[in-house]
C-alpha cells in the first residue's frame, strides 16, 4: 500500500493520500454512491437466493461481498453484471436504473472466476476485445492495450495465447481485459481462488495497488475472510441470501452485530449468558460456562434477564498460572492443546465447566522457555472493555 | 521449548531407525529394481499387444483386401473364373512374367462417364455436407445448451435411428416420398395439390436421403465440442459489450471449428462413395461414382475396370482425409503445448 503511484490524473482518478486504508475510507465516506441495490430479491424456482438485499457501494471503493458457498453473493454479483435479472427490486449504477439493461449495455465489467479468457485469441486480442466492440479507433486501442499490459506487467506476453501462460499470468490478463474499457465498476468473482496460497497473498496487495492506481470501484466476491480483510475498504457479510452486516473490516471484527458475524469473521470464544445487571455504564452477565460473572465496561441495548452471548477474541484473553485477584472476568482451566504457529501460539484451555476457551499469545522473545505447557492449571482473564456482547 | 525437544527427540530417531531397517530388509533396493525390470518387460509386451491388435485388424481387413483390389485393377478382363487375367505367370525356363495392365486407368480418363461421375459425387457430397452442417449445427447447439436430463433424451433421439437397419430407413423414405406416399397423399387430401409432386428419384430425394442418413455423424462431433465449451466465455463476450449473435460469431463459431471439421469429414467422405442412397432415392440420371462402381462390378462384370475405379476413388478420397489428419494433428500439438 505504500508503493509509489502514478499520478491519479493520468487515469482520471483522484490521487489518494498516502497512508493506511482506514483513513482513505473515512475520506470516502462522503463519496457519492455508484451502486445502489434497492430491496433486490432473486429466486430460482423455490429457492430464495437473494432475500431483500439493499446495499450501497460508494465511488472508488473496494467493496467485498463475503460469505460461504450458496449464500447468494455470486448471484448478487451476476445481477450487477446483468447475467441474472432480479425477481424484485432495482439496481442503480451511477444513478441509472440498470435492472432491465442487458449485460452488453452496462457500464460495468466482470472478471470471471475461471477468467474466461478466449483461448483462440492472443493476450493482446483478449484485452482489445471489449474495445473492439465499442469500435474504438485503432491507434487509441493500441495505446489502451499497451497501457493495460503495462498495468499488469505482461507487456512481453502480448502475442501469447492464454494456454501458454501460468495461472497467475492468466489472472492478470483477465484483470487487464476487464479494466480495458474503463468501466465504472469492476466486478470480481473470486478473483484469486484459482491461485495457490503464496501467490494469492501477493496478488491481494497487487490488486489493491492496481485498484488505487486506476481508481475504479471494485466489487469483489470472496469466501475467504482474510482476503476480504486484506483487500476491502468495506465488507458485506452475507448468509442465506441476506446481508448480515456491512462495515469496515475493523468494525466487523471488533463490533460484530450478531453471533454469526463474530464467528464467521475471525476466531471467537462464544458463551451464552443472561444479563443480570443492566446499568448505563456497565452490565453484568452470568454465563453457565464461566465460573465468574462477566463485567462489561459499557451499557448495552438489552433488557435484564435477556439471553445474550459473550464473544471473546482469543488474542484479547490473557493466560497465566497465577490466580487473578478479581470478582469478574476470569476462569480456571487446564491446558489441553497448544498450537504453535511461530509468531503466535494458541492455547486450548478446557475450563472447569467443560467449555473450551482459545487463547492466543504472541511469541515475542526468541530464547524464553514457555512457562505454560500441557495439562497445566491456568487462569484465563480479560479486560471489561474487550468483551463483545451480541444479542442475536 | 525444552519439553518440546524431549518429546520430539526419541520419536524422530526411532522413525529413522525403522526406515533404515526397512531399507535393509528390502535388500538394499536390489529386489526392488529387479521387480521393476520384470514389470517393465510385461508393460512393454502389454503395450505392444494393445497397439498390435488394431494394426492386425487393419492389416487383415483393410490392407489385404486393398492389395487384392489393387492387383485386380492391373489385370485384364476375360471370360472365366476368376473374370480377370492373372498378374503373375510362370513362363518356360523358370521366368516369372509380371503383366501390369494400366489400360484400366487410362480407360477411366478416356471415358468421360467416370470423370463426370466422380465430379458429380464430389458435388453431391459437398452440398450434402453443407446442408448437414446447416441443420446439424443448430441441433448440436440446442442439445449442448439443454438441461442435462433433456440432453440425454435428445442424444438418444439422435442415435436412435442406428437401431434400425440403414437400408430399411432408406426404403422408408421411398414410402414417404413416392407418388402415393405419405407427403403426396397428405397434400392431396388437404386439397393443396391435384397431382402428386414428383419427389422421389430426384436430386431432392437424393439430398434428403444423404443428409438424413449422415446427420448424426455431423451432430455428434459438433455436440462434443459445443458441450465442452465454457459458457462463461459467452458471458465474458457479452460483458465486454458483444451482442449475443456477434458473440456467437466471434467466440462460439471459431471455438467449434474442430467439431465442424470432424463432422464435415465424417459426412463428406462416406457421401462421396455412397451407393445405396443414389440407387434407391436418386434419379435414373443420377451419376455417382459408387453407383458406377457397382454397375461395373455386377452389370458389366468387368472386375479390372471396377477395381481401377475403386482405387482411383480411394486415392482421391485420401486427399481430404490427409488434410483432416493434418488439421487434427495441429490441433493436438497445440493442445499439447498448453
Amino acid at each position: 500500500m505504500t508503493e509509489t503511484r502514478a499520478p491519479g490524473a493520468a487515469t482520471g482518478a483522484a490521487p489518494r493520500p498516502e497512508g493506511s486504508r482506514p483513513g482513505a475510507v473515512l475520506r470516502r465516506a462522503e463519496a457519492r454512491p455508484i451502486i445502489e441495490i434497492d430491496d433486490v430479491v432473486k429466486t430460482f424456482g423455490e429457492f430464495l437466493a437473494v432475500d431483500h438485499v439493499s446495499l450501497t457501494v460508494r465511488e472508488g471503493e473496494l467493496f467485498a461481498l463475503l460469505g460461504g458457498s450458496g449464500c447468494g453473493k455470486t448471484t448478487l454479483l451476476r445481477m450487477l453484471a446483468g447475467f441474472e435479472r432480479p425477481t424484485a427490486g432495482r439496481i442503480l449504477i451511477g444513478g441509472q436504473d440498470m435492472t432491465e439493461v442487458a449485460p452488453y449495455d452496462r457500464p460495468v465489467n466482470m472478471m470471471f472466476q475461471s477468467y474466461a479468457l478466449f483461448p483462440h485469441m492472443t493476450v493482446e486480442a483478449n484485452i482489445a476485445f471489449g474495445l473492439r466492440q465499442d469500435r474504438v479507433p485503432k491507434a487509441e486501442m493500441r495505446d489502451r492495450v499497451a497501457e493495460m499490459l503495462e498495468l499488469v506487467k505482461l507487456t512481453p506476453f502480448a502475442k501469447r495465447k492464454p494456454h501458454h501462460l501460468s495461472g497467475g499470468q492468466r489472472q492478470r490478463v483477465a484483470l487487464a481485459r476487464s479494466l480495458a474499457k474503463h468501466p465504472k465498476v469492476l466486478l470480481l468473482d473470486e478473483p484469486l481462488a484459482a491461485l495457490d496460497k503464496k501467490l494469492r497473498e501477493e496478488t491481494q496487495l497487487e490488486l489493491v495497488g492496481i485498484q488505487e492506481r486506476v481508481g475504479t470501484t471494485f466489487v469483489v466476491v470472496t469466501h475467504d475472510q482474510e482476503e476480504a480483510m486484506t483487500m476491502a475498504d468495506r465488507v458485506a457479510i452475507m448468509e442465506s441470501g441476506r446481508i448480515i452486516q456491512v462495515d469496515t473490516p475493523h468494525a466487523l471484527y471488533e463490533y460484530p452485530n450478531t453471533r454469526f458475524v463474530a464467528e464467521f469473521f475471525g476466531t471467537v470464544n462464544m458463551f451464552e449468558g443472561v444479563l443480570v445487571e443492566d446499568e448505563p455504564d456497565h452490565v453484568l452477565i452470568r454465563c453457565d460456562a464461566l465460573a465468574n460473572p462477566v463485567y462489561v465496561g459499557h451499557g448495552i441495548s438489552a433488557r435484564e434477564q435477556a439471553t445474550v452471548w459473550v464473544a471473546l477474541r482469543p488474542e484479547k484473553l490473557a493466560i497465566s498460572r497465577t490466580r487473578p485477584d478479581a470478582a469478574h472476568n476470569w476462569d480456571r482451566g487446564i491446558v489441553e492443546d497448544i498450537v504453535y504457529l511461530g509468531g503466535i501460539s494458541t492455547f486450548h484451555v478446557r475450563l472447569d465447566s467443560g467449555a473450551l476457551a482459545r487463547v492466543t499469545t504472541q511469541n515475542l522473545e526468541r530464547m524464553s522457555a514457555p512457562e505454560i505447557t500441557w495439562d497445566d492449571v491456568v487462569y484465563v482473564c480479560w479486560r471489561p472493555d474487550n468483551v463483545v456482547v451480541v444479542t442475536s | 521449548m525444552s519439553e518440546d525437544n524431549r518429546a520430539l527427540g526419541p520419536g524422530g530417531s526411532a522413525s529413522r531407525a525403522e526406515a533404515e531397517q526397512a531399507w535393509t530388509q528390502a535388500g538394499g533396493g536390489g529386489d526392488h529394481r529387479r521387480l521393476t525390470r520384470l514389470q517393465r518387460l510385461t508393460a512393454r509386451f502389454g503395450r505392444g499387444t494393445v497397439i498390435g491388435v488394431p494394426y492386425l485388424w487393419l492389416l487383415l481387413f483393410f490392407l489385404l483386401p486393398f492389395l487384392i483390389v489393387l492387383k485386380i485393377s492391373f489385370a485384364e478382363f476375360r471370360i472365366g473364373v476368376p473374370p480377370y487375367t492373372p498378374l503373375l505367370a510362370w513362363l518356360e525356363g523358370g521366368y516369372i512374367q509380371v503383366k501390369l495392365a494400366i489400360g484400366n486407368y487410362l480407360f477411366l480418363l478416356q471415358d468421360p462417364l467416370y470423370v463426370t461421375a466422380y465430379l458429380n459425387s464430389l458435388k453431391v457430397a459437398f452440398f450434402s455436407t453443407v446442408f448437414a452442417l446447416l441443420i446439424g449445427y443448430p441441433m448440436a447447439y440446442a442439445i449442448a445448451r439443454a438441461s442435462p436430463s433433456w440432453r440425454a433424451v435428445f442424444l438418444l433421439l439422435v442415435i436412435l435411428p442406428f437401431w434400425t437397419s440403414f437400408l430399411i430407413r432408406v426404403y422408408a423414405w421411398i414410402g414417404i416420398l413416392k407418388n402415393n406416399g405419405l407427403i403426396n397423399n397428405a397434400l392431396m387430401a388437404l386439397g393443396l395439390i391435384d397431382d402428386p409432386l414428383p419427389l422421389l428419384n430426384t436430386e431432392f430425394s437424393l439430398y434428403v436421403g444423404i443428409v438424413y442418413s449422415y446427420l448424426p455423424f455431423m451432430v455428434l462431433p459438433l455436440y462434443a465440442t459445443l458441450e465442452r465449451m465454457d459458457v462463461s466465455l459467452l458471458e465474458a463476450a457479452e460483458d465486454l459489450g458483444c451482442r449475443p449473435f456477434k458473440a456467437f460469431l466471434t467466440v462460439t463459431l471459431p471455438l467449434s471449428m474442430p467439431g465442424i471439421v470432424a463432422g464435415s469429414m465424417l459426412v463428406f467422405i462416406p457421401a462421396v462413395g455412397e451407393f445405396v442412397i443414389p440407387d434407391l432415392l436418386g434419379g435414373a440420371d443420377t451419376l455417382m461414382i459408387g453407383k458406377v462402381l457397382w454397375s461395373e462390378f455386377f452389370n458389366n462384370r468387368d472386375w479390372p475396370v471396377a477395381s481401377a475405379v475403386a482405387i482411383a476413388m480411394l486415392v482421391l478420397l485420401v486427399i481430404p482425409i490427409v488434410i483432416f489428419q493434418h488439421y487434427q494433428q495441429r490441433q493436438a500439438e497445440r493442445a499439447e503445448a498448453s
